[in-house]
């Protein structure tokens, strides 16, 4: 799975105004209501549905990367998008660093596969440092949607 | 689907050498993801931590690709979904004792209680 199957590009957003975890969250899930992925209707559930996932354990998987997610009946494919927080936000991550990057997923309930194929390729294009660091600096969010597009026609399609 | 005893390879008793130090040893099993939405986040956290409590080096094989086990991100890489068959190998003084607690986790689903299933 490559970036462009599931993250929204008008959805990205590379200065998040948020400084809290529940902020960045509702941030990133009106950035999807705004770019038409997900109804208005369905805000307030999927927001509500990430923050209970986050409960279970953080999704902040270290190198100031987070990964909130949930699944919901209101998408019949997978939509997410990415955010960046240039001063980094406290997410109770695993490694306790703040997290910079954000990837929101929202999934239909019925297709866990595609889940973790979102999380495979998010995780191994993640490995690489540099683009770790290109994507937190980038200016704005065509600069974020390049270096993910870059990653997909470099990187192993799977 | 469990594992059974006689897959297990492992290298002689360890034994204290010269130096007082442990010797190395490598023991492996197969797991199987079991639960329903595979090796997603919350159980590749799980298995993350659970490997960072032991000394020995932590890697699960899924056919050609291996992953650091004490690493939540390489985990992640291994997209295994229901049904799938892994290899956990554990190398170092305490390689028996958490290969145990690992197949445990897999054993137990990482307490994930499906109710449905779809995978």
């Amino acid at each position: 799975m490559k970036f462009s199957d599931f993250v929204a590009p008008e959805a990205i957003r590379s200065h998040v105004q948020a400084s809290s975890k529940e902020g960045v969250i509702r941030e990133m899930a009106q950035a999807l209501v705004d770019a038409g992925k997900i109804a208005p209707g369905d805000l307030e559930g999927i927001v509500k549905a990430i923050l209970k996932r986050e409960d279970l354990g953080s999704t902040g998987i270290g190198r100031g990367v987070a990964v909130p997610h949930t699944k919901h009946p209101s998408v019949s494919k997978l939509v997410g998008t990415v955010a960046v927080s240039r001063d980094g936000i406290d997410f109770q991550s695993l490694d306790g660093d703040p997290v910079q990057l954000f990837f929101l997923l929202v999934s239909p309930p019925d297709r866990p596969g595609d889940h973790l194929r979102a999380l495979e390729n998010i995780s191994r294009q993640l490995r690489d440092d540099g683009f770790c660091r290109m994507l937190k600096a980038a200016k704005e969010p065509v600069d974020i949607q390049h270096l993910l597009e870059e990653a997909d026609s470099h990187g192993v399609v799977s | 689907m469990a594992w059974s005893p006689d897959m297990n390879t492992e290298s002689p008793e360890p034994l204290c050498d010269a130096s007082g130090s442990l010797p190395e040893q490598t023991v492996s099993r197969e797991v199987v993801v079991v639960n329903a939405a595979g090796l997603h986040a919350r159980p590749a956290d799980l298995l993350a931590r659970e490997a960072r409590k032991w000394r020995s080096r932590i890697e699960l094989v899924n056919e050609s690709q291996r992953a650091d086990g004490k690493s939540i991100l390489e985990l992640l890489t291994l997209a295994a979904e229901s049904g799938t068959r892994l290899v956990v190998e554990a190398t170092g003084p305490d390689a028996r004792e958490a290969l145990e607690a690992i197949g445990g986790l897999f054993e137990r689903r990482f307490n994930e209680h499906d109710d449905r299933q779809d995978s």
